[in-house]
């Protein structure tokens, strides 16, 4: 055993890059398992997300409702987060241990450019994001699942690129379009229906918030806008120029005009 | 079992302080220098590949002069520290403050117990809230002794020359471009030569919440 050297960790684990290791090293990452036969805690669940790459980039929207069995827990929760500057990961599943997720890995993707003096490819990005999901399989098989998704420009490649992920982290990456979460198969039918190779960045967003308000009129998980209290979905793009949050100014219209398109 | 010949304390300090010196005094000089959206970092460095200078936190920057390996260690592990502190409490909690009392504790420790003590000189700076507090520019050396300068600082072999220059040259306020050619005028006066490259980065309020960017090609000085 090597006394500290004073309070600053000068040793790290190998190979040193790594934020996730560094917590586990320190013991500061706990990991829960439950009894055999006892049942989790009910915890708000995070619900529709989805992704879709237009010419030029991905742009990503999430409802903003968190259900506890059938409440309503939250309505204004977030679940589309920038990961670094030219990166956006969106989650659904349990907001708490998804959150935490989020969290992590920001600060992994910056821990790691800090250290290195290079970004993390986009590739390693979404690597790394397997590693996380795949690290909560004990949880998902008490029903604590998280699911996220992945986008980002990758500038090696020139175009704007889409991964969605399954409970035991398997990445897939998507040509077109994906979703995560309880609406996310009545969002993905939408979608399939609307999808052109061609779209701008304007009219992938107008489809990302139909595809959302499609979703809320079938799943009642899925938080349709709400027009009355101003709630709208949190819709961000990412491209060559990075992560860009729409304005509630520049939803609105749109979710509004989701809204009245449906009948 | 043989028995170590006795060499008094003073001794020991003394023989070590002059070694971790002359290994700073060969490496090259870094400068620190507020202006008015921040604070600019200065270092003569002819490699574009290794830096000095580097990113700690949003608002944090350090730079160390001496041996590479050895203050890369420190720029490590001050990130890492930063990065823990942040994670596990909030973004707000991590300053410069609290990661130069660490850096100059753990250089304390290193110099007293370990048989070579780090042959290296280091700066932490941060800039305050956008119109609110003033910029931290802290400097540790070898021995863990820290140091709280004022509006700039100098540190490696020319550190005094260095900072009797700017002191002569600073002005309130000025514009990165005012800061970069006083800089690099005050090198002049320091080294009596021209610069073999230069490596730049400031912390900026126009940045957003990570201030550190790197300046390059046309932003640098010209020599």
């Amino acid at each position: 055993m090597i006394e500290p050297t004073g309070p600053l960790p000068l040793l790290a684990p190998s190979p040193g890059s790594s934020f996730t290791d560094l917590l586990d090293s320190m013991g500061n990452r706990p990991t829960f398992s439950f009894p055999a036969g006892e049942k989790p805690p009910i915890a708000p669940e995070g619900t529709t997300v989805l992704a879709l790459r237009y010419e030029g980039g991905v742009v990503m929207a999430g409802d903003r409702r968190a259900t506890e069995g059938n409440l309503v827990a939250h309505r204004r929760i977030r679940k589309v987060f920038p990961a670094d500057r030219y990166s956006a990961i969106s989650i659904a599943g349990i907001a708490g241990l998804a959150t935490e997720m989020v969290k992590l890995f920001q600060v992994e993707l910056e821990h790691y450019e800090k250290i290195e003096g290079v970004r993390l490819s986009l590739d390693g990005q979404a690597s790394f994001l397997a590693r996380l999901v795949r690290g909560q399989l004990p949880m998902a098989f008490q029903g604590l699942v998280v699911v996220p998704l992945f986008a980002g420009y990758d500038f090696r490649e020139g175009r704007g690129r889409l991964f969605s992920y399954d409970a035991v982290g398997g990445r897939y990456e998507e040509i077109d379009f994906g979703s995560t979460g309880s609406g996310a198969s009545l969002a993905k039918s939408y979608l399939r229906t609307v999808y052109r190779e061609d779209l701008d960045a304007a009219e992938a967003a107008e489809l990302a918030v139909k595809a959302l308000v499609a979703a809320s009129q079938e799943d009642t998980a899925t938080g349709g806008p709400d027009l009355t209290r101003g709630i709208y979905p949190n819709v961000i793009r990412v491209d060559s120029d990075g992560f860009v949050e729409l304005e509630d100014t520049e939803v609105a219209p749109l979710a509004r005009q989701a809204v009245e398109a449906i009948r | 079992m043989t028995i170590p010949f006795y060499v008094p304390p003073e001794q020991q300090v003394r023989d070590k302080a002059e070694f971790a010196r002359k290994g700073i005094a060969r490496g090259r000089s870094i400068i620190a220098v507020d202006y008015a959206d921040g604070v600019l970092l200065l270092a003569e460095n002819p490699s574009t590949a290794l830096h000095k200078i580097s990113e700690v936190y949003d608002r944090i920057a350090f730079a160390g002069v001496g041996r590479y390996n050895e203050f890369e260690t420190l720029r490590k592990a001050g990130i890492r520290q930063a990065d823990l502190m942040g994670y596990l409490y909030s973004r707000d909690d991590v300053t410069a403050m609290g990661l130069a009392t660490a850096f100059a504790q753990t250089l304390g420790v290193i110099f007293t117990r370990d048989p070579k003590p780090y042959e290296v000189e280091i700066l932490i700076v941060e800039i305050g809230e956008e119109g609110g507090a003033e910029h931290r520019l802290f400097r540790v050396t070898y021995d863990g002794t820290l140091y709280d300068e004022r509006n700039f600082v100098a540190i490696g072999g020319k550190a005094e020359q260095l900072t009797e220059a700017i002191a002569d040259l600073w002005e309130e306020s000025m514009t990165l471009e005012r800061a970069l050619e006083i800089g690099s005028e005050a090198f002049q006066r320091a080294e009596g030569r021209e610069s073999e490259g230069w490596e730049a980065a400031v912390l900026d309020f126009s940045h957003g919440r990570r201030a550190f960017r790197r300046l390059t090609g046309d932003e640098l000085p010209a020599r």
